[in-house]
């Protein structure tokens, strides 16, 4: 139950983090002009196609607590990210920041621009025209964006490993929780109810990103 | 102004007064939707100037006043609602954006204008096509713009839908104390609602003027096709019968019968007199045909087409058109100044009332422009 508890807080923190950073992301790759768009784009795209562990392994480089990122953070503010729930958080944003960003660039490139070219004849600005156009016709793709990253989220396994180990009560989250469970002699009756409770949350997801796409297509009138 | 986009390169000058109806007429493909664009602000044209009485939006290399600050109202083809909002939403879009010293049109005088009540709650995908565009007039209106652009609002329109749209239209052009610009390629709206018009062709102005005079010039009958070419001329109604729609009209020193909807005598119309409804003759004719026939002086002749003369006749001031075919007696004979008679049977033509004082309840309340 603590395992439960635990990653579904880790998932949330991580997605809670990592939206507006995936919005800003996802609007530069599909409106932004700029060189190198390509590089940036398989940038983000990269812990997609590397082994988690590897992704692990190089937040570990970069956030431990001697790492350049690492050692300053803990130096300024304090923050651990090494061995600790923050730490775990950060490693599920990673993993599932493509995929975040990928649903939201697909709604983003779905909005009509003569839509936003109307509100600016009304007399939107930029921002105005972002917040009151943009981002409502985008939310159903941010929103299954979000619940997909949370339900992969709950089940990060190797880059969260590697990167803040397994700590029972701070970075054991239900797939760690399950692993440890079938190292263990006589595991088998823990790690069944826990891939059942892992089993119910995926399609409970995948349900909840159905249902919110149903409900905005019935909203716009598509 | 000039513009380049691809291929396609836009040239244009022109001037026009205001207030008034400027309608940018001309095929598809000639540039309208670009130019109605580029004075939005929407696109940076890349030479030229473009202003609005004293305020300028555009100056190459000076000036470019974002779209959003120029306050322009446009009524795009496809009309852009904002699916999320309702139609009350969508009215209140630009009417919050407006600064508030320069509110002079209301929100209830919009909707019973346009006959939005029963569709405020609604969303946009809840409305018909003909619906949609009076929502997306209504909230360029309410944006209370400098100018409002209406961009071939009727295009995308069936007949019924036109004729249940025009009538709106008709009486924002009358009752408005905006200028408006109103592109379209269909020439008959331009009759009935502009007071200026520019032809365009293939990126460039072709030739521009009064209503009247362009419905004369040639650069015009390529377009319109030679069925649609006709005189544009200023009328009074003398009389009316309500059963047949057909009105007496007083044009110059003659009067023809032509339908025409809803009018009163005394009220001022104009007509459109097809040039295939009129026919020329060198001697008066016998009488009691089933025509009108008018008395007047041949002003200009020109070539129509390799079977056809179009030959304007001045019927006490006012330049009818006549379409006379080549080899026919009347064709051999006629010549400027010459005396000639018109037989006039105004089947395909049509009049259409102008607005006047007395039907001020039909206008939109505004205060005086600034």
């Amino acid at each position: 139950m603590e395992a439960l508890r635990l990653s579904l807080s880790v998932a949330l923190r991580s997605v809670g983090w990592s939206l507006p950073l995936a919005i800003g992301v996802a609007w530069l790759l599909a409106r932004g002009r700029f060189p190198g768009r390509t590089l940036f784009d398989a940038a983000v795209h990269l812990p997609l196609v590397l082994p988690p562990v590897v992704v692990g392994y190089l937040l570990l480089v970069l956030f431990g607590a001697r790492g350049p990122i690492g050692g300053w953070l803990e130096r300024s503010f304090g923050v651990e990210l090494v061995f600790t729930r923050a730490g775990a958080a950060l490693a599920t944003a990673v993993m599932s920041f493509p995929l975040m960003v990928r649903a939201i660039r697909i709604s983003l490139e779905h909005v009509d621009r003569g839509l936003e070219d109307a509100a600016r004849t009304l007399g939107a600005g930029p921002l105005d025209r972002f917040l009151t156009i943009t981002l409502p016709l985008m939310l159903p793709g941010i929103l299954a964006g979000a619940v997909t990253a949370f339900a992969a989220g709950l089940g990060e396994f190797g880059a969260v490993i590697t990167f803040v180990s397994n700590i029972p009560g701070e970075t054991r989250t239900l797939p760690l929780a399950l692993y440890t469970a079938l190292q263990m002699p006589n595991g088998e009756a823990i790690a069944a109810r826990l891939a059942l409770i892992s089993f119910s949350l995926g399609v409970l997801g995948l349900l909840a990103a159905e249902g919110v796409a149903r409900v905005a297509r019935r909203r716009l009138g598509s | 102004m000039k513009l380049r986009r691809g291929d396609f390169a836009l040239d244009v000058a022109f001037e026009a007064p205001t207030p008034g109806v400027i309608a940018l007429f001309g095929r598809s493909g000639c540039g309208k939707t670009t130019l109605v664009h580029a004075i939005a602000g929407l696109l940076a044209p890349g030479e030229g100037r473009i202003a609005l009485d004293d305020r300028v939006f555009f100056a190459a290399g000076e000036t470019n006043v974002p779209a959003e600050r120029r306050r322009i109202g446009c009524v795009f083809q496809d009309a852009r609602l904002f699916p999320h909002f309702s139609v009350l939403g969508n009215l209140r879009y630009g009417a919050r954006r407006a600064p508030r010293e320069a509110h002079r049109i209301g929100l209830d005088d919009v909707v019973d204008l346009l006959g939005l009540r029963a569709l405020l709650s609604r969303r946009p995908h809840q409305l018909s096509g003909g619906e949609r565009h009076r929502v997306a007039i209504g909230r360029a209106l309410l944006s209370q713009p400098r100018l409002l652009m209406l961009d071939e609002p009727l295009a995308a329109q069936d007949l019924a839908r036109r004729a249940e749209l025009l009538p709106y239209l008709e009486r924002l052009c009358r009752g408005l104390r905006v200028p408006i610009v109103y592109v379209s390629h269909q020439f008959d709206e331009v009759v009935r609602l502009a007071t200026h018009v520019v032809v365009l062709e293939s990126g460039a102005v072709a030739t521009q003027g009064s209503v009247a005079a362009m419905s004369r010039s040639p650069e015009l009958r390529g377009i319109v096709g030679s069925d649609g070419v006709g005189a544009v001329l200023d009328g009074e109604v003398q009389s009316r019968d309500a059963a047949s729609g057909l009105a007496r009209i007083r044009i110059g020193a003659g009067s023809v019968g032509v339908a025409v909807e809803a009018a009163s005598p005394g009220q001022r119309v104009r007509l459109h007199l097809l040039a295939r409804d009129v026919l020329l003759a060198l001697e008066r004719p016998a009488a009691a045909l089933a025509a009108d026939v008018l008395e007047g002086t041949v002003a200009s002749i020109t070539r129509d087409s390799s079977q056809s003369l179009l030959v304007e006749v001045d019927v006490g001031g006012a330049g009818v058109l006549s379409r006379v075919a080549i080899g026919s007696t009347a064709a051999a004979g006629v010549v400027p100044g010459r005396r000639v008679f018109l037989l006039v049977n105004a089947a395909w033509s049509r009049a259409y009332a102008l607005g006047d004082a007395s039907r001020a309840d039909e206008s939109v309340a505004c205060a005086e422009p600034r």
